[in-house]
Protein backbone atom coordinates (compact mmCIF):
# COMPACT_ATOMS: atom_id res chain seq x y z
CA UNK A 1 0.00 0.00 0.00
CA UNK A 2 1.05 3.43 -1.00
CA UNK A 3 1.33 5.93 2.07
CA UNK A 4 2.57 9.23 2.60
CA UNK A 5 3.70 9.97 6.02
CA UNK A 6 5.24 13.10 7.42
CA UNK A 7 5.43 13.97 3.79
CA UNK A 8 7.58 10.63 2.59
CA UNK A 9 6.52 8.37 0.29
CA UNK A 10 5.98 4.82 1.81
CA UNK A 11 5.21 1.44 0.51
CA UNK A 12 4.52 -0.92 3.70
CA UNK A 13 2.09 -3.60 4.30
CA UNK A 14 0.44 -2.62 7.63
CA UNK A 15 -3.46 -2.22 7.17
CA UNK A 16 -3.92 -0.30 10.90
CA UNK A 17 -2.36 2.74 12.00
CA UNK A 18 -0.81 0.85 14.75
CA UNK A 19 1.03 -1.67 12.56
CA UNK A 20 2.20 0.88 10.57
CA UNK A 21 3.96 2.97 13.40
CA UNK A 22 5.08 -0.50 14.48
CA UNK A 23 6.62 -1.16 11.40
CA UNK A 24 7.93 2.63 11.12
CA UNK A 25 10.08 2.13 14.24
CA UNK A 26 7.50 4.65 16.20
CA UNK A 27 6.71 4.11 19.77
CA UNK A 28 5.78 6.41 22.85
CA UNK A 29 2.86 7.80 24.27
CA UNK A 30 4.04 11.53 23.05
CA UNK A 31 2.86 11.19 19.54
CA UNK A 32 -0.41 11.89 18.00
CA UNK A 33 -1.29 11.26 15.09
CA UNK A 34 -3.71 12.51 12.13
CA UNK A 35 -4.91 10.46 8.69
CA UNK A 36 -6.32 12.36 5.77
CA UNK A 37 -5.97 16.01 8.21
CA UNK A 38 -7.62 14.43 10.98
CA UNK A 39 -7.22 13.20 14.21
CA UNK A 40 -6.98 9.48 14.81
CA UNK A 41 -7.05 9.20 18.78
CA UNK A 42 -4.20 6.62 20.04
CA UNK A 43 -7.15 4.82 21.42
CA UNK A 44 -8.29 3.85 17.71
CA UNK A 45 -5.02 3.44 16.30
CA UNK A 46 -5.47 -0.59 16.49
CA UNK A 47 -8.80 -0.43 14.80
CA UNK A 48 -8.49 2.19 12.32
CA UNK A 49 -8.50 1.15 8.66
CA UNK A 50 -5.77 2.26 5.94
CA UNK A 51 -6.38 3.03 3.04
CA UNK A 52 -4.18 3.08 -0.44
CA UNK A 53 -3.22 7.07 -0.83
CA UNK A 54 -3.45 8.11 2.76
CA UNK A 55 -1.48 10.75 4.25
CA UNK A 56 -0.55 10.08 7.90
CA UNK A 57 1.21 12.76 10.09
CA UNK A 58 3.19 11.82 12.90
CA UNK A 59 3.96 14.50 15.56
CA UNK A 60 6.07 14.78 18.95
CA UNK A 61 6.03 18.02 21.06
CA UNK A 62 8.74 20.54 19.90
CA UNK A 63 10.32 23.74 21.25
CA UNK A 64 7.36 26.48 20.77
CA UNK A 65 6.60 30.34 21.37
CA UNK B 1 -1.60 36.27 41.87
CA UNK B 2 -3.12 36.07 39.32
CA UNK B 3 -6.25 34.14 37.75
CA UNK B 4 -6.27 32.98 34.25
CA UNK B 5 -9.78 31.01 33.44
CA UNK B 6 -9.80 29.72 36.87
CA UNK B 7 -6.43 28.91 37.52
CA UNK B 8 -4.48 31.15 40.03
CA UNK B 9 -0.87 31.43 38.46
CA UNK B 10 2.23 33.40 40.43
CA UNK B 11 3.30 35.20 37.50
CA UNK B 12 1.77 37.65 34.68
CA UNK B 13 4.32 36.48 32.20
CA UNK B 14 3.91 33.47 29.94
CA UNK B 15 6.99 32.39 28.00
CA UNK B 16 8.03 30.65 25.36
CA UNK B 17 10.29 27.30 24.83
CA UNK B 18 11.88 28.21 21.33
CA UNK B 19 14.89 28.83 20.41
CA UNK B 20 17.05 28.81 23.43
CA UNK B 21 21.18 28.07 23.20
CA UNK B 22 20.35 24.65 24.89
CA UNK B 23 17.39 23.09 27.20
CA UNK B 24 19.54 24.01 30.17
CA UNK B 25 19.62 27.49 29.94
CA UNK B 26 15.85 26.47 28.61
CA UNK B 27 15.29 25.67 32.12
CA UNK B 28 17.07 28.00 33.88
CA UNK B 29 15.56 30.65 32.01
CA UNK B 30 11.88 29.12 33.19
CA UNK B 31 12.39 29.15 36.36
CA UNK B 32 14.36 32.91 37.15
CA UNK B 33 11.17 33.99 34.80
CA UNK B 34 8.92 33.03 37.90
CA UNK B 35 6.57 31.87 35.11
CA UNK B 36 3.89 29.58 35.51
CA UNK B 37 3.17 28.88 32.11
CA UNK B 38 5.27 28.22 29.07
CA UNK B 39 4.17 27.79 25.21
CA UNK B 40 5.32 24.78 23.09
CA UNK B 41 4.33 22.91 19.60
CA UNK B 42 3.98 19.76 17.79
CA UNK B 43 6.35 18.96 14.79
CA UNK B 44 6.57 16.27 12.69
CA UNK B 45 8.26 12.97 14.76
CA UNK B 46 11.04 11.21 12.13
CA UNK B 47 10.64 7.25 12.79
CA UNK B 48 12.41 5.78 15.64
CA UNK B 49 13.44 9.49 16.68
CA UNK B 50 13.38 10.47 20.63
CA UNK B 51 13.37 14.05 20.34
CA UNK B 52 9.81 14.88 21.14
CA UNK B 53 10.29 12.55 24.06
CA UNK B 54 13.81 14.06 25.47
CA UNK B 55 11.72 17.74 25.21
CA UNK B 56 8.35 16.73 26.79
CA UNK B 57 10.34 14.92 29.24
CA UNK B 58 12.45 18.06 29.88
CA UNK B 59 8.84 20.23 30.24
CA UNK B 60 7.38 17.93 32.54
CA UNK B 61 10.37 18.44 34.65
CA UNK B 62 9.73 22.11 35.31
CA UNK B 63 6.81 21.95 37.19
CA UNK B 64 4.70 24.79 34.91
CA UNK B 65 1.52 24.61 33.05
CA UNK B 66 1.71 23.72 29.42
CA UNK B 67 -0.10 26.37 26.81
CA UNK B 68 0.51 24.39 23.22
CA UNK B 69 0.13 26.34 20.30
CA UNK B 70 -0.56 26.10 16.11
CA UNK B 71 2.29 28.02 15.00
CA UNK B 72 3.09 27.24 11.65
CA UNK B 73 -0.76 26.82 10.78
CA UNK B 74 -2.33 28.90 7.92
CA UNK B 75 -5.72 27.30 7.15
CA UNK B 76 -8.60 26.66 9.92
CA UNK B 77 -8.10 22.83 9.07
CA UNK B 78 -4.49 22.68 10.08
CA UNK B 79 -4.84 24.76 12.97
CA UNK B 80 -8.43 22.85 14.07
CA UNK B 81 -6.53 19.11 14.09
CA UNK B 82 -3.37 20.51 15.32
CA UNK B 83 -5.06 21.64 18.32
CA UNK B 84 -6.87 18.53 18.98
CA UNK B 85 -3.37 16.60 18.98
CA UNK B 86 -2.05 18.89 20.96
CA UNK B 87 -4.69 17.80 23.71
CA UNK B 88 -4.24 14.21 23.05
CA UNK B 89 -0.49 15.04 23.76
CA UNK B 90 -0.26 17.30 26.20
CA UNK B 91 -3.02 16.36 28.25
CA UNK B 92 -4.61 20.02 28.30
CA UNK B 93 -7.79 21.95 26.97
CA UNK B 94 -6.02 25.18 26.63
CA UNK B 95 -4.62 26.21 23.58
CA UNK B 96 -2.98 29.41 22.21
CA UNK B 97 -4.75 29.59 18.92
CA UNK B 98 -2.46 31.10 15.81
CA UNK B 99 -4.10 31.04 12.06
CA UNK B 100 -1.15 32.65 10.33
CA UNK B 101 -2.06 34.63 7.29
CA UNK B 102 0.86 36.31 5.61
CA UNK B 103 4.42 34.72 5.56
CA UNK B 104 6.36 37.21 5.91
CA UNK B 105 4.23 39.48 8.52
CA UNK B 106 3.12 36.44 10.35
CA UNK B 107 0.19 38.71 10.91
CA UNK B 108 -3.01 36.68 12.19
CA UNK B 109 -5.45 35.72 9.34
CA UNK B 110 -8.74 37.05 11.74
CA UNK B 111 -11.39 35.51 9.59
CA UNK B 112 -9.86 32.06 10.19
CA UNK B 113 -8.69 32.66 13.87
CA UNK B 114 -12.68 33.40 14.44
CA UNK B 115 -13.77 30.39 12.74
CA UNK B 116 -10.93 28.05 14.50
CA UNK B 117 -11.95 29.73 17.54
CA UNK B 118 -16.01 28.57 17.47
CA UNK B 119 -15.32 25.25 16.18
CA UNK B 120 -12.23 25.11 19.00
CA UNK B 121 -14.67 26.21 21.93
CA UNK B 122 -17.58 23.70 20.79
CA UNK B 123 -15.40 20.92 21.38
CA UNK B 124 -14.50 22.41 24.70
CA UNK B 125 -11.06 24.18 24.44
CA UNK B 126 -9.95 27.22 26.20
CA UNK B 127 -8.87 28.98 23.30
CA UNK B 128 -6.04 31.62 23.90
CA UNK B 129 -6.52 33.72 20.11
CA UNK B 130 -3.48 34.97 18.98
CA UNK B 131 -4.77 38.45 17.37
CA UNK B 132 -4.25 41.75 16.56
CA UNK B 133 -5.94 45.01 18.39
CA UNK B 134 -8.98 45.05 16.02
CA UNK B 135 -12.03 45.62 18.06
CA UNK B 136 -14.18 44.05 16.05
CA UNK B 137 -12.55 41.01 15.79
CA UNK B 138 -11.88 40.98 18.99
CA UNK B 139 -15.72 40.89 19.55
CA UNK B 140 -16.56 38.17 17.28
CA UNK B 141 -13.56 35.83 19.05
CA UNK B 142 -15.40 36.52 22.43
CA UNK B 143 -18.62 35.81 20.10
CA UNK B 144 -17.46 32.78 19.13
CA UNK B 145 -16.60 31.13 22.83
CA UNK B 146 -12.88 32.67 23.79
CA UNK B 147 -12.78 33.72 27.18
CA UNK B 148 -9.30 35.57 26.98
CA UNK B 149 -7.87 37.25 24.02
CA UNK B 150 -3.76 37.89 22.86
CA UNK B 151 -3.49 40.67 20.82
CA UNK B 152 -0.05 41.40 19.16
CA UNK B 153 1.79 44.67 20.17
CA UNK B 154 4.26 44.35 16.99
CA UNK B 155 5.07 41.31 14.81
CA UNK B 156 6.14 38.40 16.27
CA UNK B 157 9.90 38.27 16.88
CA UNK B 158 9.67 42.21 15.74
CA UNK B 159 11.14 43.26 19.20
CA UNK B 160 9.53 46.52 18.80
CA UNK B 161 7.41 47.11 21.19
CA UNK B 162 4.17 48.60 21.29
CA UNK B 163 3.47 50.34 18.63
CA UNK B 164 -0.01 51.54 18.83
CA UNK B 165 -0.55 52.55 22.19
CA UNK B 166 -3.86 53.90 21.30
CA UNK B 167 -5.55 50.87 20.21
CA UNK B 168 -4.01 48.34 23.18
CA UNK B 169 -6.06 51.52 25.24
CA UNK B 170 -9.36 51.39 23.82
CA UNK B 171 -8.99 47.35 23.77
CA UNK B 172 -8.05 47.99 27.37
CA UNK B 173 -11.50 50.24 27.84
CA UNK B 174 -13.47 48.21 25.52
CA UNK B 175 -13.12 44.62 27.53
CA UNK B 176 -12.96 45.55 31.21
CA UNK B 177 -13.26 42.43 32.26
CA UNK B 178 -11.70 39.78 30.06
CA UNK B 179 -8.46 38.84 30.68
CA UNK B 180 -6.10 40.48 27.64
CA UNK B 181 -2.52 39.06 27.05
CA UNK B 182 -0.64 40.59 25.03
CA UNK B 183 1.38 38.56 22.86
CA UNK B 184 4.48 39.07 20.47
CA UNK B 185 6.42 41.54 19.59
CA UNK B 186 7.97 42.29 23.06
CA UNK B 187 11.65 43.41 22.60
CA UNK B 188 12.76 44.65 26.61
CA UNK B 189 11.40 44.31 29.95
CA UNK B 190 10.20 48.21 29.57
CA UNK B 191 7.53 46.97 26.96
CA UNK B 192 6.21 44.58 29.28
CA UNK B 193 6.04 46.95 32.33
CA UNK B 194 4.16 49.47 29.69
CA UNK B 195 1.48 47.29 28.61
CA UNK B 196 1.09 45.83 31.98
CA UNK B 197 0.66 49.51 33.60
CA UNK B 198 -1.90 50.34 30.85
CA UNK B 199 -3.97 47.33 32.76
CA UNK B 200 -3.28 43.98 30.03
CA UNK B 201 -3.39 40.99 32.68
CA UNK B 202 -0.14 39.43 31.33
CA UNK B 203 2.43 39.55 28.32
CA UNK B 204 3.83 36.43 26.61
CA UNK B 205 7.01 36.34 24.89
CA UNK B 206 9.47 34.01 23.71
CA UNK B 207 12.56 35.60 21.44
CA UNK B 208 13.06 38.81 23.34
CA UNK B 209 14.28 36.22 26.38
CA UNK B 210 15.79 33.24 24.06
CA UNK B 211 17.90 35.40 21.74
CA UNK B 212 19.11 37.89 24.46
CA UNK B 213 22.87 37.33 25.21
CA UNK B 214 22.09 36.01 28.75
CA UNK B 215 18.80 34.42 28.39
CA UNK B 216 18.54 33.81 32.62
CA UNK B 217 19.05 37.75 33.12
CA UNK B 218 16.71 38.91 30.53
CA UNK B 219 14.60 35.94 31.79
CA UNK B 220 14.04 37.64 35.74
CA UNK B 221 14.22 41.19 33.99
CA UNK B 222 11.23 40.52 32.24
CA UNK B 223 9.77 38.81 35.52
CA UNK B 224 10.31 41.51 37.72
CA UNK B 225 9.62 44.22 34.68
CA UNK B 226 6.24 42.67 34.77
CA UNK B 227 5.67 42.53 38.67
CA UNK B 228 6.83 46.43 38.37
CA UNK B 229 4.25 47.28 36.18
CA UNK B 230 1.09 45.45 37.99
CA UNK B 231 2.29 47.27 40.73
CA UNK B 232 2.35 50.41 39.60
CA UNK B 233 -1.23 49.93 37.69
CA UNK B 234 -2.56 48.99 40.74
CA UNK B 235 -1.04 51.86 42.57
CA UNK B 236 -3.03 55.01 40.67
CA UNK B 237 -0.10 56.48 38.41
CA UNK B 238 0.36 60.44 37.76
CA UNK B 239 -1.40 61.81 34.64
CA UNK B 240 1.66 63.32 32.63
CA UNK B 241 1.31 67.45 32.66
CA UNK B 242 2.54 69.59 30.22
CA UNK B 243 3.42 72.54 33.21
CA UNK B 244 5.95 71.91 36.37
CA UNK B 245 4.61 71.25 39.84
CA UNK B 246 7.53 71.78 42.36
CA UNK B 247 7.82 68.72 44.66
CA UNK B 248 8.99 70.17 47.30
CA UNK B 249 6.72 72.48 49.34
CA UNK B 250 6.88 75.97 48.78
CA UNK B 251 4.94 77.04 51.97
CA UNK B 252 7.86 78.58 54.53
CA UNK B 253 10.39 78.99 52.32
CA UNK B 254 13.39 81.56 53.36
CA UNK B 255 13.47 84.87 51.93
CA UNK B 256 16.99 86.69 51.72
CA UNK B 257 16.68 89.42 50.03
Amino acid sequence: MKLTVNGEAHEIAATTLDELLAALDYEGDWLATAVNSDLVHKSKRAEFQLSDGDRIEILSPMQGG
Amino acid sequence: MFDLLGTTLPSRLLLGTAQYPSPAILADAVHASGTAVVTVSLRREMAGGKAGEKFWSLIRSLGVRILPNTAGCHSVKEAVTTAQMAREVFGTSWIKLEVIGNHDTLQPDVFGLVEASRILCEDGFSVFPYTTDDLVVAERLLEAGCKVLMPWCAPIGSALGPVNMTALRSMRAFFPDVPLIVDAGLGRPSHAATVIELGFDAVLLNTAVARAADPVGMARAFGKAVEAGREAFCSGMLEPRDVAVPSTPTFGGAVFS
